[in-house]
């Protein structure tokens, strides 16, 4: 099901709490979404500023996730890294719908081409 | 029909109908007569036979405390008294809006002027078979109360699907009213959208404690029972007797009157500021309503909406704007509130106090000075208070050091300097719950010479149990002594006061079973930790608790989670055991198939002598696994903190020197030591002699065998600093080699901090206490043996053949595919 906004990518159960999954779009990078504790739903592009690590396999605590390759921090809300770190990865607005998750269309094609 | 008053055709004035006899559409009329009491005639459709009352209370009705009497809000005579028709028990079934009436169900018709539609929500009742039978209820009025308590005289199993507050509220009366309650939530956390993981694990705790069965992440397949509920079955299987189920797993706005009329319905009836829908003779209010993509499912929302409503109907609008909502759970003698957003993201910042003593948990969150979030447990008398400073954006930056502690605190007395407060305490005022410490006591232990935070845990136990007190007694040391106070150990990482050693010792003394529960009782400060102390406490109670600790997969570093390595470019490597270094045909066909059919860019022989196949893309892990499966192999681990490899060398089999069968013993070791979690990686060889070709003595474990039997070796590493290893003992046997080897580990796996390799764990604690533990001590050898053994007879078990079998699929699949042009495949 699609609007011609949003991409409807699934359920939020199908997301792991404090987990992720992504979204593979054809000729660019990977979506990445995310699933904190509080069950909040985010959406960034599936590449660290740092040296392009997959943030979708990182380890999410409070709002943020931390990259696998060297542990940057970003935020899950801005992508901005936090603490030291400078870089950011671009976001995705995510809105959820009776239990699905929506991604913004515009924002997943600007992010991952 | 009883109640319609005889004048009704005369009356000049506009006709006001309401649908809906709820909380939200008679507070509407409530408010509206207060301001103009005479302005519309006013007439009330109520699906329910009964008057208005407060549908929150249900559940103290439901638990014993209250009487439907004592929950009437408006009774007969109130509608009498202000010349409301009311029609209950009528539900109305068609709106007309080009003819302006509305049809009820038995075929009235009542024309309308102004129609206000308040017809609140509808249980949501998940899609499962068996969820029409008998016995099968949602809990949203007095008719499902009244057939709670019918079945709860009868007695037996109910079972409530949904830990959210309705559920956890029938949950309650049903439990206190002699029913055995399971509870089903789907969530692993319960009320996970008011309560933060730590909150919900207290609560979880709680209710277990009373009696309920509480299963988190259980998924319901289906509702059993023949012509009757007898019993819901799990997606797992589990199968929960029961002769009574409620679903409280949601309510959705009951739009489906507004819809068949043609107004403007998203997720509920879509209003303006002054509760207006598409049609400007028609009101909407309540949970109902749509306003700015907002539902509500709280009574708060409410009174904001039906004031707005009744400034507008009355001409004088002023307009709504949104409600900020809190929740407390009615459940007497458990304490939960919760307010506004607790989810973190940036700039936010987490203020948590726990208690564990006391049953507490206190979190504010923080944004640029000004509270954003509240989650408290065990003490909520601050949640007005906290929920007050939030909704008037009240500039916290004053109060910030004392604001956990409350209100009473962060007023009194301008005292904002915690270290004053501190020095104001009085020498009888006790700092340390756990053990009984008083200001006195603790400044008496430093003077004697305790000059850091850990020397006084050590002497007069101040903030050596729980560590809520740490602030407290770093401030007396402050105080006492100035700039002299020492740096205690490294803490586990910024979430924690508590150093490695005593959290692992705290999980083992107070068998603590999961990751909220360390973090409650040793008072994170953090709600769920960071990327440093997750996978060691994961390590920590998996150590602890062999075969009856479930791993927390997103407290595990990429690598462990996908049991591969993940490389600079996002594919993965992956790395089959070979035993001892040995491999034969079928193996060596297997890993070149796989090469050729997942077309991996490089093989290579890695130095732990196997084979690395790189460049395999995370969606056909699961393939390349089955494949290796097939031939035989089983992980390598190489991507673990556990055993990687055995080196071997060719040994008295074939080579001139050797003096044992090294080959062999490097397998009979592996296949004993494999699949084991470690604190760190752990590298074992076998050298046939001292040539020591497989390089024994750089590594965690290495045998060098010679003419009277093995040399025992350990603490080596390559690295960055090598680190040639230590003599451990000699033993004759191939039998006493493994004895040795199964007990180093374990003692390795029990004493070391995690991330620490044998080498700075050796150094650590010297070569003669692991003597003493190892060599010196046979009992206590043959314990840590058995230990070993014991927890290894739950981890070898491979994990690719589970994933290949379709475990934890969502690790490998990507959620959805995207193609521009097609859009969503
Ligand atoms: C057990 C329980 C405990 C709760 N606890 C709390 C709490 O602690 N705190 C809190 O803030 N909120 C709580 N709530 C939620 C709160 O009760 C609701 O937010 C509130 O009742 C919503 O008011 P409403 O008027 O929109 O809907 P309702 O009160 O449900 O009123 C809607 C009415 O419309 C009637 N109706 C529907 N369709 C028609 C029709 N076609 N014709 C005629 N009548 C119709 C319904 O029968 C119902 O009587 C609780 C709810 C329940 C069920
Ligand atoms: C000091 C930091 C070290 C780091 C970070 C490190 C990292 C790694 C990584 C990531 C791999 C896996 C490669 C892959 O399969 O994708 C690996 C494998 C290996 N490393 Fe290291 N390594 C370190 C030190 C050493 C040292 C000191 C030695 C030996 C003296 C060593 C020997 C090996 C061997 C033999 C393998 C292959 C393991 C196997 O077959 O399972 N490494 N190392
Ligand atoms: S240098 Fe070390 S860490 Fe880097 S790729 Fe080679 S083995 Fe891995
Ligand atoms: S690539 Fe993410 S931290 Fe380096």
């Amino acid at each position: 099901m699609t609007t011609a906004e949003w991409l409807d990518i699934g359920w939020v159960d199908q997301i792991p709490v404090r987990g992720s999954r992504t979204v593979q779009v054809e000729g660019g990078d990977d979506i990445a979404v995310f699933r904190t504790a509080e069950g909040k739903i985010f959406a960034l592009l599936d590449r660290c500023p740092h040296k392009h690590g997959r943030l979708s396999q990182g380890i999410v605590h409070g709002g943020a996730v931390a990259c696998p390759l060297h542990n940057w921090r970003i935020s899950l809300s801005t992508g901005e890294a936090l603490g030291e770190d400078k870089g950011c990865t671009p976001t995705v607005p995510v809105k959820i719908d009776g239990g699905r998750v929506l991604i913004c269309r515009a924002s997943t094609l600007k992010a991952a081409a | 029909m009883e109640h319609r008053p005889l004048k009704a055709e005369t009356d000049a004035r506009e006709h006001l109908v309401v649908i809906g006899n709820g909380m939200a559409g008679c507070r509407a009329v409530e408010e509206l007569i207060a301001r103009d009491s005479n302005r519309y005639r006013v007439t009330i459709f109520g699906a329910e036979p009964r008057v208005n009352y407060n549908r929150i209370m249900l559940s103290p009705v439901l638990a014993g405390e209250k009487s439907f009497d004592d929950i009437v809000i408006n009774d007969a005579g109130w509608y009498a008294g202000n010349g409301i028709a009311l029609i209950a028990g009528d539900p109305v079934a068609a709106i007309d809006r080009a003819a302006k009436t509305v049809t009820t169900r038995s075929g009235a018709i009542e024309s309308y002027d102004r129609l206000l539609i308040a017809t609140g929500s509808d249980p949501f009742i998940i899609p499962v078979p068996g969820k029409d039978l008998p016995g099968v209820i949602a809990f949203r009025d007095m008719d499902d109360v009244d057939t709670m308590l019918a079945a709860a005289d009868a007695g037996g199993d109910a079972v409530v699907i949904g830990g959210g507050l309705l559920g956890l509220e029938a949950a309650h009366g049903l439990s206190l009213r002699g029913m055995k309650v399971t509870v089903i939530h789907l969530m692993p956390t319960l009320m996970e959208r008011q309560l933060d993981e730590a909150a919900g694990w207290l609560l979880k705790n709680a209710l277990e404690a009373r009696g309920q069965t509480i299963l988190t992440g259980a998924d319901t397949a289906e509702i059993v029972g023949n012509g009757k509920v007898e019993g819901v079955k799990l997606k797992d299987g589990t199968l929960i007797p029961a002769g009574l189920v409620v679903m409280a797993v949601g309510i959705r706005p009951s739009v489906a009157l507004a819809r068949d009329a043609g107004l403007a319905v998203g997720r509920g009836i879509q209003v303006d500021d002054h509760m207006v829908t598409s049609d400007p003779a028609v009101l909407a209010v309540g949970e109902c309503v749509e306003h700015d993509g907002q539902v509500y499912g709280l009574v708060a929302p409410l009174w904001d909406m039906c004031r707005s409503l009744a400034d507008g109907l009355v001409e004088q609008p002023t307009g709504y704007r949104g409600s900020v909502t809190s929740t407390k759970l009615k459940v007497s003698g458990i304490d939960v509130f919760s307010a506004g957003d607790f989810s973190g993201g940036d700039g936010c910042e987490d203020i948590v106090l726990r208690d564990a003593s006391r049953g507490v948990y206190k979190r504010v969150i923080v944004k640029d000075d000004r509270i954003v979030g509240a989650v408290l447990y065990g003490d909520t008398a601050d949640g007005g208070w906290y929920f007050d400073l939030l909704k008037k954006q009240e500039d916290v930056s004053q109060l910030r050091d004392l604001l956990i502690f409350g209100q009473a605190f962060a007023a009194g007395g301008g005292a904002a300097d915690p270290k004053a407060a501190v020095a104001a305490l009085s020498d009888d005022a006790e700092i340390c719950g756990c053990n009984g410490v008083t200001k006195g006591q603790v400044v008496s232990c430093i003077a004697k010479g305790s000059h850091s935070l850990d020397a006084v845990r050590g002497t007069c136990k101040a903030s050596a149990s729980c560590g809520s007190c740490t602030g407290l007694v770093e401030n007396i040391l402050t105080l006492t002594l100035g700039d002299e106070v020492k740096a205690g150990p490294k803490t586990m990482c910024k979430c924690t006061s508590f150093g490695h050693d005593d959290v692992r010792r705290e999980i083992v003394a107070q068998a603590m079973r999961s990751i909220p529960e360390v973090m409650q009782k040793l008072h994170w400060t953090t709600p769920d930790g960071c990327s440093s102390c997750r996978p060691a406490l994961n390590y920590y109670l998996l150590c602890a608790l062999p075969g009856d600790y479930v791993d927390d997969q997103q407290s595990r570093f990429v690598n462990e989670r996908m049991h591969a390595n993940i490389q600079k470019d996002g594919t993965y490597s992956v790395v089959p055991r070979m035993w001892g270094g040995l491999t034969n045909p079928t193996e060596l066909r297997a890993i070149a198939d796989v090469v050729e059919k997942y077309s991996a860019p490089m093989v290579k022989v890695t130095g732990g002598q196997r084979l690395d196949i790189f460049g395999i893309k995370k969606e056909d892990l699961p393939a390349v696994w089955a494949d290796l499966n097939a031939a035989g192999m089983v992980s390598g681990h190489a991507y673990g903190k556990a055993l990687r490899t055995v080196k071997t060398c060719v040994g008295s089999e074939w080579c001139r020197f050797g003096t044992q069968d090294s080959t062999g013993l490097g397998v009979k070791v592996e296949r004993m030591s494999w699949g084991s979690w470690m604190p760190h990686k752990f590298k074992i060889a076998v050298s046939g002699c001292p040539r020591n070709c497989a390089e024994a003595t750089i590594k965690d474990f290495g045998i060098v065998c010679v003419d009277s039997g093995y040399e025992l070796h350990v603490g080596g590493n390559g690295g960055i600093q090598v680190r040639a290893t230590d003599l451990l003992c000699k033993v004759a046997t191939e039998q006493e080699a493994m004895d040795h080897c199964a007990a180093f580990i374990q003692l390795y796996r029990e004493e070391a901090r995690y991330l620490e390799r044998t080498a700075p764990w050796i150094e650590r604690v010297g070569l003669e206490h692991i003597k003493a533990r190892i060599v010196d001590d046979e009992p206590g050898r043959e314990a840590l043996r058995a230990r070993f053994l014991y927890s290894q007879s739950f981890s070898q078990d491979d994990p690719w053949a589970q994933r290949a079998e379709g475990a934890e699929a969502e690790h490998h699949a990507p959620m959805a595919r995207f193609t521009p042009q097609k859009e969503l495949a």
